[in-house]
């Protein structure tokens, strides 16, 4: 990560990742990685970060005493379900 | 990951005219949202709570002026991302507020770990051991970068959802996203490098 062209298209990466980057930014990234290993491990390393936060996200449940209290302090306690 | 930007169901007529039955479905439909994003900003159940109850009174008596310009559910989430640094400001006066610079110093995000756990299996990656890493490096993210993470990554909002949501330009949303995951990337690099030397020297 020490080389100029590394730093220069860093900020690039997560654009990359996401599949939003340019398709000349993304031809260029391509081009490098092909060249430098360190970087393809860290755009790998930088993907596999992002998926495993994506794979693990918990359903948005609220406890049920928490919903309890709070229907009551909207004064919704009678559509509680 | 749900995309909050699909068509609302809710009748934004009766819910600016005060409509209870109406806002109970809002309720309904978004305070398991509002209370992970809470949960995951402040990291005790207690003041999450309190950020939930505190975000649907507030969209309660501000619906009469929700003009719209936003998703109903990108509007609450910008309560509820409000709510929450505000509650970290309270507790922790000595953090950064949202609207200062996030970077201090130049080349901060440059990667240092260089090691390719990628290999690693993931009921390993994903064992309850290994969700305990992922919470942890969360939580060492600044609340300004923590919460751009969350509204993109868990709550799967779009750039522009979350630039509304905090008021911040799309720029800013996409930098400090970046930003956020190279610490992580950093972060579980560090947790997952000693596992990878492991099972090289097994292999060799």
């Amino acid at each position: 990560m020490a080389h100029e062209h590394c730093r220069h298209l860093l900020g690039g990466i997560s654009d990359y990742v996401d599949e939003e980057a340019s398709e000349a930014l993304c031809a260029e990234i391509e081009r490098h990685l092909a060249e430098c290993e360190n970087c393809r491990v860290v755009v790998d390393t930088l993907r596999k970060t992002v998926s495993l936060y994506h794979s693990t996200c918990e359903p948005a449940e609220v406890p049920s005493d928490v919903k309890q209290r709070l229907y009551k302090r909207l004064d919704l306690s009678e559509f509680l379900e | 990951m749900n995309n909050t930007s699909i068509t609302e169901p809710f009748v934004i007529e009766a819910l600016r005219a005060g409509d209870r039955l109406e806002f109970s479905r809002v309720v309904e439909a978004l305070s398991g949202k509002v209370y992970r994003l809470a949960l995951k900003m402040l990291e005790n159940p207690q003041d999450a709570e309190d950020v939930l109850q505190e975000t649907f009174i507030k969209a309660f008596r501000g619906l009469k002026n929700f003009d719209g310009r936003s998703s109903l559910s990108t509007w609450i989430y910008r309560i509820a991302s409000n709510e929450a640094l505000m509650h970290l400001r309270r507790k922790h006066p000595e953090i950064i507020s949202l609207d200062q610079p996030v970077e201090t110093e130049d080349g901060e995000q440059e990667p240092v770990q260089i090691v390719d756990w990628c290999c690693l299996p993931e009921e390993e990656l994903l064992s309850t051991e290994g969700r305990r890493h992922l919470d942890e490096a969360v939580e060492m993210l600044s609340p300004a970068l923590r919460v751009v993470f969350l509204l993109r990554d868990i709550e799967g909002l779009s750039t522009e959802e979350t630039a509304q949501a905090l008021n911040l330009s799309e720029e800013a949303v996409k930098t400090r996203l970046s930003r956020a995951r190279f610490r992580l990337r950093e972060i579980l690099s560090g947790y997952y490098r000693e596992r990878v030397l492991e099972k090289q020297a097994h292999g060799a």
